[in-house]
């Protein structure tokens, strides 16, 4: 459904090199990575907000709707969580049903600055899905969470991913973990300029496999 | 809020506003001069002038000329601010020109109008949102400057309309700028009209002033002062004031739990 073809542009500042892949219904893929080797960047450049990156590039995003949880929440923060997500296109049931599926029930009426983090990133997850969208891009869902509300969110996406199995999904992560609960398919970026140096399509068991022989096989000390 | 942090208690107003009242009473009874009437005295006129509907033809006219202009100003102003502060192409043409106009002296601009489209009305109005326009824009672009990227990025991916990015992204995000053009603007606006007035024009506060000037009628001069500054005050009251309390309302330093 999507097909990136970056080949090598020219970022100004030169962060990504040729990446070449393309993106199926219901692909759930890891994109793991050393940190700022340009996984925000990749995502970026998929969301079609990196002016650098040709259109072209990304063959069939504006067919797609895109759902984006960015690092922040990025909510308005003059704005109920309710109106936040009716803005998006949400009817004020949806936003309810939408608040109450990642545990923010009755907080529709909250602004984004009263919510802790762990509950404005929900907040924000259930934006993304008010587009009902066909892509779900995640940056970094669980930085700077406690280990207990990580925990929860992770469980909360695994099953906001089983009840829409339509829906592709991009995750940024630095976490072997995450890929073993959320993927079925990893991305490993590295290098300079950084290409994607494994495209892994597993099913079920064999992915956690494949990804511990890939980390071990792999020269982690950089160079 | 935060520009109330500065102000005094109100009983302040209470105490030293009477207190001047008194003492001017005091000096003026003593002096006995025509040249400095006592406050019964600008009273009476203030209820002479508004029982003739002199004061409120003049005072409306006043008004009237204010709401065009500063209406006008503030939306030139604006959008070339936004402009100016989005595109450094348009903010490198029209930089130049904004530092001319800013150091263009009201009195000049003025001038200019009427010698160039006569005593008219369209000449006044445009004197006045000439000279407030640059002040406006530079507001602005500082806001325009400093709008978040991540909100724009944010609006790109949830593809908002432009209209819904100008009401929900921008406007909050420049309200403190265009909450400051309107103060400061009101404040230059009302006094530039009076001049306009003075100086071409056959209504209004100003127009009144000048008159009461040829005549040495000092209590008129008073008198319509204190009704310009009352209403000055009403509109910062009934306003200015609810509307920024309104629109901050979604700031609540208190609730950062994160």
């Amino acid at each position: 459904m999507l097909e990136l073809r970056i080949a090598g542009c020219d970022f100004g500042q030169p962060v990504l090199g040729e990446v070449f892949a393309t993106i199926a219904r219901g692909d759930r893929i890891c994109l793991l990575g050393p940190s700022g080797i340009g996984k925000t960047t990749l995502l970026n450049a998929i969301a079609g907000l990196d002016k650098s990156v040709p259109d072209e590039a990304v063959i069939g995003r504006e067919k797609l709707r895109v759902g984006y949880l960015f690092q922040e929440h990025r909510l308005l923060p003059w704005r109920t969580l309710d109106a936040n997500l009716r803005l998006v296109g949400a009817n004020t049931d949806e936003a309810e049903r939408l608040l109450g599926q990642v545990g923010l029930s009755g907080y529709g009426h909250y602004l984004p600055d009263q919510l802790s983090l762990g509950m404005a990133r929900r907040a924000a997850l259930a934006r993304c899905l008010a587009v009902k969208p066909d892509l779900l891009l995640l940056d970094e869902p669980f930085a700077s969470l406690d280990p207990v509300m990580a925990g929860e969110l992770k469980a909360l996406i695994a099953g906001i991913l089983d009840s829409r199995p339509e829906m592709a999904m991009i995750c940024v992560t630095h976490d072997g973990g995450d890929a073993e609960i959320l993927a079925n398919r990893l991305w490993y970026l590295d290098g300079k300029p950084a290409r994607l140096q494994w495209d892994d399509s597993v099913g079920e068991p064999g992915l956690v496999d494949v990804l511990l022989g890939r980390l071990r096989g792999l020269d982690l000390t950089g160079s | 809020m935060k520009g109330r942090a500065g102000r005094p208690p109100l009983w302040s107003y209470w105490v030293v506003l009477p207190s001047f009242v008194l003492l001017w009473g005091l000096i003026a009874w003593l002096l006995q001069s025509p040249l400095l009437p006592t406050p019964l005295n600008v009273l009476d006129t203030l209820i002479r002038e508004s029982a003739t509907g002199e004061l409120w033809h003049h005072l409306g006219a006043t008004l009237g000329r204010v709401v065009v202009a500063f209406s006008l100003a503030m939306i030139i102003g604006t959008a070339i601010g936004i402009v100016m502060g989005r595109s450094q192409t348009t903010n490198a043409l029209f930089d130049p020109l904004l530092v001319l106009l800013l150091n263009l002296p009201a009195l000049v601009t003025i001038i200019l109008m009427y010698v160039w489209f006569g005593l008219v009305e369209v000449a006044a109005v445009m004197a006045v949102v000439i000279n407030k326009v640059p002040n406006v824009a530079v507001t602005v672009r500082e806001g325009a400057r400093s709008l978040d990227y991540r909100l724009e990025e944010m609006a790109t991916v949830y593809e908002f309309t432009r209209r819904q990015r100008l009401r929900e992204v921008w406007v909050p995000q420049l309200f403190p700028y265009l909450m400051a053009a309107t103060r400061g603007g009101l404040a230059l606006i009302w006094k530039i009209v009076l001049v306009v007035e003075l100086l071409g024009r056959s209504s209004g506060v100003g127009f009144q002033l000048h008159m009461a000037f040829q005549v040495f009628d000092v209590a008129a001069i008073l008198a319509y002062s204190l009704a310009f500054i009352t209403v000055v005050q009403l509109i910062e009251l009934a306003i200015l004031q609810p509307l920024e309390r309104r629109s901050s309302r979604w700031r609540q330093p208190e609730a950062a739990h994160a």
